[in-house]
């Protein structure tokens, strides 16, 4: 690119400056969000979401820098990627936080999910007494005597 | 082999796929370049072989690109959400985790769904019961039942235009029809 002090060299340097500006200031909320969040799938809240848009924008930006047709396809292909799998990332965290009890449940309004993993702990148990009861002992150890609350729940 | 066989009309949205992300690593999208890809995603879709991801066979170009626009608005509407609420809330924001159930049953509809919702303001998948298609979602910021009713509204209003776009002609004339009661219901 040879820089010639044309009025679209200007625009464009201009608009390239306000969406790394705003890219980076996503990425800060990101930050803030990790540091102030009280627990874990908050937080996960501030990884997804602004990282997503600065990561956007930074990448609009580069578009408009480089002006090569051929750097288009691979950034939309860059963010696809993102968008993909954030969303995939960020459920296995909360879930696993969700499975080993990293939440504040008095942070929480309503939590439909506890009844069902008690509902199913309970039946496991059930399941487990009833085994325990009936003669035939080897039936199902090993693996599940692990405690409720990891298998407990529907299961994906 | 006992596997199943993939038609290729099934596989094609993949292949194409491949094919693109090939041009656009190469960066040189001339048919030569485009030729070998394509060869490389076929010798690839039969070595690593996945179950076909089922697709409707329909997709509505003309609900898709608004719903596209309405998406990235609200990426940024999220974003700026959770910045807020960073910044002036931090540890004493209040969540809820709600169990929203929808009304389709086809893997699909339901990734696709919990794809968006991830990616739309104070929503977060926690957990997925694909034996009744339920989503449990973690919501930020939802302090009482009104904040859970409106989360819950917009996976539902979120799944039904994605059906609307992607769904199968079954599950289209079940929102279709669903719409049809709720009005009467409403006007009665």
């Amino acid at each position: 690119m040879t820089p010639n002090a044309t009025g679209v060299d200007a625009v464009i340097d201009a608009v390239t400056a306000v969406l790394l500006i705003a890219g980076a200031l996503m990425s800060l909320g990101a930050a803030i969000g990790l540091l102030r969040f009280p627990d874990l799938m908050s937080r996960m809240h501030a990884a997804t979401k602004p990282q997503v848009l600065g990561l956007f924008l930074v990448l609009a930006a580069i578009g408009l820098q480089m002006r090569e047709w051929w750097v288009w396809p691979i950034l939309a292909v860059a963010w696809i990627f993102q968008l993909l799998t954030v969303p995939v990332s960020a459920h296995m965290v909360g879930r696993a936080g969700y499975r080993t009890k990293h939440l504040h449940p008095e942070l929480l309004s309503t939590d439909e999910l506890e009844a069902v993993v008690l509902r199913a702990a309970g039946e496991r148990a059930a399941e487990k007494a009833e085994e325990a009861g009936s003669d035939v002992p080897h039936s199902r150890n090993g693996g599940h005597t692990g405690g409720t609350t990891g298998n407990g729940g529907p299961s994906a | 082999m006992s596997r199943k066989r993939i038609s290729f009309r099934t596989e094609l949205p993949l292949l194409v796929w491949l094919v693109v992300v090939w041009g656009a690593l190469w960066r040189d999208f001339s048919p030569g370049n485009l030729v070998f890809g394509a060869l490389i995603a076929v010798v690839v879709a039969r070595i690593f072989y996945l179950p076909p991801v089922e697709l409707s066979g329909r997709f509505n170009l003309l609900r898709a690109i608004p719903f596209a626009v309405v998406f990235l608005g609200k990426v940024v509407a999220a974003s700026f959400q959770v910045m807020y609420l960073a910044i002036f809330r931090g540890p004493s924001v209040t969540n809820a985790v709600v169990a929203v159930p929808l009304r389709s049953h086809s893997d699909l509809m339901v990734t696709a769904t919990g794809h968006v919702i991830s990616l739309i303001p104070g929503s977060l998948v926690v957990e997925v019961d694909r034996s009744t298609s339920t989503l449990y979602i973690h919501g930020l910021n939802v302090r009482n039942d009104s904040d859970t009713a409106k989360l819950r509204r917009e996976v539902q209003d979120t799944e039904a235009s994605l059906i609307r776009i992607m769904g199968t002609r079954a599950e289209v004339d079940a929102l279709q029809a669903e719409g049809l009661s709720a009005t009467r219901g409403a006007s009665s």
